[in-house]
């Protein structure tokens, strides 16, 4: 390729540039929500934005990870119209608006063969304390426990700090995983892991373990039996926009609520 | 008692076949494993079609389209930037300290990981300048990370051009753009393709630096402002998170099959262009 | 009226000049924005609570990375331990013994290797590997060994390429030379070429830690990612690379600066590395 092909591609890529830059603002008539922040709500909120765009064909709703702290930030400086969060605001984020979507607990898991079925609080937080560290602490074979915790700033980490350790630390010789769905694929394939999830995505790979002698399901924590639970939240920056405020609607509907159900997080109907 | 020197010679000889044929080996059972559990899960549908339920179902479309949109894009702007780099330093200067620094700067490039690229892209371009996961972010990240590879094959391939064939050039009178023009880059064409094809597959195989600049969006990007999903990344999210291992296996073997492609072609050329000059 | 051939070709050097002067600038741009993000809390904190401290907890305001860096040297050494032997052997059975048909048979093969993405590395790393471990050896497979075996593995390309260039520049001189003398050929590699290659052979090591150290996505997949400095080859482990990759996205304030502060100590082994393989080799083989 000659140096005469380039001097006609490069106003070709510069036509690309410019032309994909007005795209954005073409009179095309559709609307761009874009949401940012916490991956535990993410998959919810790409199922929840499948369906809305189904019906709403003139919307597009761009959803993308980042974590909680992330999203957040994001909101604040008004780089998304919608911020998602696994854990309750803090400190400066307060003065966001928030948004209940609906409740998520949080389960401890372990791999299906697993014998022990239940523990206590105090026994899970000893457990990633590094104070018990044998299965057979807990009854089962000499066996060191695999636990599997978050990296620092997840939400649902967060969440798991203020509900179970409870200002308890989480030993330095546990192994960290950067999702809900990396941890669960250890858990799944290690017979000697424990770990938490959100519970939405607990099925058959792995084995919830009943807490206080209550397993989570959306009954036990409608209820209020099940205690380790947090909200999901979505948060802006001021007043809803009237795009964003559709799709937010329609996640609150009883359509998108029901969505939510389907997917194992408690919402606000039936 | 001492062993016979030649018992040792064989010895080592057959030592030696053993390891050289376990590491291609090595390489024969990655590229088996993948297709065999990867081939009942790839069909024209697979790749056309758009996934549902966050991969769980349909096929990779998108992630193939960003894929090819990162790559060419990035060859698009690396080649001049890199033809151009490789013909100052054969044409137009001697070695000095200049060439020198320069050479510097294009072998640490190529030396540095490519998180550090993530970390650099992730601060300058979706920060800084604002580009958000984007498209364009990736895309200028990865043509600063292939930019050596197609530096360092272009020029060989450009000294590889005979003497003989630039003194023509001169004698008829042409000036010294028209021969570099006219003569020396179509002489060296196959060893620049091979440097192309090569980049080529380094960007579609990349994931580290493309998953915090270009984001993971797994819609169809439409603009250079758009977050996209590369293969490698799909990939990398299906596996990791256990979304779904069909469809992993399936995503791999078009993964795989493509950079194998890319990366025969490249020394099919390579080979070409020195059965022409020796 | 100036020639206007002279003109152009005046033009076209500046603009290549420029286009060269590009790579410069990449370089010094990723230097300075990575120092600029990562500086500041070397400062903040402290040299020493920073690359000597034992605690990574940066939302409660440490910032240790003193296990990630030895982590990341004992995946390096645990990948060399096993890529260097096989790597070299490959290398001179290509260079000596291969006839001219195997060898180009196995040369393009070794360097499809070298293509494989590491993320293929990594997910057939989880599936075989890990598990064998588990079940084998013991812990949770997630491992210092886990990971060495497989970075071992993927280093193995940069190392024979490199050694093979060195070993087949060596002159054929000192090959005849040897066999005249009577010296078997293994004799000859062993006494007269390993030798004379050295440098070369040292060089693709180097090469090959810088490329292990600097691995993420295989790494983060099958390490484990554990904060505590391993006490045995079972134990989970971080490496600098892993942390950068895990955290980034979530990581806002300080945070984010210790990851860029991980990113600075990293930038400074890789060039190290990359200096001492580059040059201070280079130079001897010249001399």
């Amino acid at each position: 390729m000659s140096f005469r092909h380039w001097v006609i591609l490069l106003p070709l890529i510069a036509a690309l540039l410019s032309c994909s830059a007005a795209s954005n603002d073409k009179p095309g008539k559709k609307h761009t929500v874009t949401i940012a922040g916490s991956t535990s709500v993410m998959p919810f909120t790409e199922k929840l934005a499948e369906h809305f765009m189904v019906d709403h064909k003139n919307f597009i709703v761009d959803v993308q990870g980042g974590g909680s702290t992330a999203g957040i930030q994001a909101t604040i400086n008004n780089t998304v119209d919608l911020g998602m969060s696994s854990r309750p605001l803090k400190g400066e984020e307060k003065r966001l608006n928030t948004i209940t979507i609906c409740y998520d607990g949080i389960a401890v898991v372990v791999h299906p063969d697993n014998p022990v079925g239940e523990l206590d609080l105090d026994r899970i937080r000893q457990i990633f304390s590094g104070r018990i560290s044998n299965w057979r602490q807990l009854g089962w074979v000499n066996r060191k426990i695999d636990a599997v915790s978050r990296e620092e700033g997840s939400g649902t980490r967060g969440a798991f700090e203020d509900l179970v350790m409870k200002g308890r630390e989480i030993d330095d010789g546990t192994m960290v995983q950067d999702s809900n769905g990396s941890v669960k694929e250890v858990v799944a394939t290690d017979p000697y892991a424990i770990g938490y999830i959100s519970m939405g995505l607990v099925d058959r790979k792995v084995q919830p373990v009943a807490i206080n002698g209550v397993k989570p399901s959306i009954k036990t924590i409608k209820s209020g039996r099940y205690k380790i639970v947090r909200p999901f939240l979505y948060v802006t920056n001021g007043e809803l926009d009237p795009k964003s405020r559709q799709f937010v609607d329609y996640v609150l509907s009883k359509e998108g609520q029901k969505i939510l159900k389907n997917e194992g997080l408690v919402g606000f109907y039936d | 008692m001492r062993i016979n020197p030649r018992y040792i010679n064989r010895l080592v000889r057959m030592g030696l076949n053993v390891q050289a044929y376990f590491t291609v080996g090595i390489l024969i059972i990655i590229v088996a494993i993948i297709f065999f559990k990867g081939f009942p899960h790839t069909n024209f549908a697979f790749i056309l079609s758009f996934p549902e339920d966050m991969g769980r179902e349909g096929g990779i479309f998108p992630s193939i389209v960003g894929t090819i949109q990162l790559a060419l894009l990035s060859i698009l702007l690396a080649t001049p930037l890199g033809l151009g780099t490789a013909i100052f330093l054969t044409e137009y200067t001697k070695e000095s300290l200049f060439t020198k620094f320069i050479r510097f700067g294009v072998e640490s490039l190529a030396g540095i990981p490519s998180i550090l690229y993530g970390l650099f892209g992730f601060i300058f371009f979706v920060i800084k300048l604002k580009m958000g996961w984007s498209l364009l972010a990736g895309v200028l990240t990865m043509t600063i990370m292939i930019l050596p590879t197609i530096i360092r094959t272009s020029e060989e391939a450009i000294r590889a051009v005979p003497r003989q064939l630039r003194i023509v050039s001169y004698s008829l009178s042409a000036s010294k753009w028209e021969t570099i023009k006219k003569v020396v880059i179509p002489a060296a064409i196959p060893g620049i393709l091979t440097g192309i094809m090569l980049s080529i597959g380094r960007a579609v195989g990349e994931t580290a630096a493309i998953i915090f600049t270009m984001g993971s969006s797994l819609r169809l990007p439409l603009s250079l402002m758009d977050s996209g999903r590369t293969m490698a990344v799909h990939f990398y999210i299906l596996a990791r998170e256990g979304i779904s291992m069909e469809k992993a296996y399936g995503t791999a073997v078009v993964l795989v099959l493509s950079i194998l492609l890319i990366n025969i072609l490249a020394y099919y050329i390579m080979n070409k262009a020195i059965a022409r000059y020796s | 009226m100036i020639d206007r051939t002279v003109l152009k070709e005046h033009l076209v050097k500046w603009v290549l000049v420029a286009f060269a002067l590009s790579s410069l600038l990449f370089l010094f741009l990723i230097f300075i924005f990575i120092l600029a993000e990562g500086l500041p809390l070397f400062l903040k904190v402290g040299v020493n609570k920073i690359i000597f401290g034992m605690k990574w907890a940066p939302t409660k305001g440490y910032f240790g990375i003193f296990p990630m860096i030895i982590s990341s040297f004992l995946v390096t050494i645990g990948a060399l331990i096993i890529g260097a032997p096989l790597g070299l052997s490959c290398a001179i059975y290509l260079s000596e013994y291969a006839g001219k048909r195997t060898k180009m048979l196995l040369k393009p093969a070794i360097e499809l290797l070298a293509g494989i993405p590491s993320v293929v590395f990594g997910f057939l790393g989880v599936i075989y590997i890990v598990p064998l471990v588990r079940s084998y050896l013991g812990g949770s497979g997630f491992s210092l060994i886990s990971t060495s075996l497989v970075l071992g593995v993927m280093i193995l390309p940069t190392i024979i390429s490199i050694s093979f260039d060195a070993l087949v520049s060596v002159p054929r001189t000192y090959r005849e030379g040897s066999a005249a003398m009577g010296a078997t050929k293994w004799q000859t590699i062993y006494k007269v070429i390993i030798p004379s290659a050295k440098s070369g052979i040292l060089a693709s090591f180097i090469l090959g830690m810088g490329r292990a150290i600097g691995e993420t996505m295989a790494v983060i997949m099958i390490a484990g990612n554990a904060l505590k400095i391993p006490t045995s080859i079972l134990d989970p482990l971080r490496t600098l690379t892993g942390n950068i990759a895990l955290e980034l996205a979530y990581a806002t304030g300080d945070h984010r600066l210790g990851l860029f502060s991980t990113g600075v100590v990293l930038m400074v082994i890789i060039m190290i590395l990359n200096y001492v393989a580059n040059f201070g080799i280079k130079r001897k083989i010249a001399k």
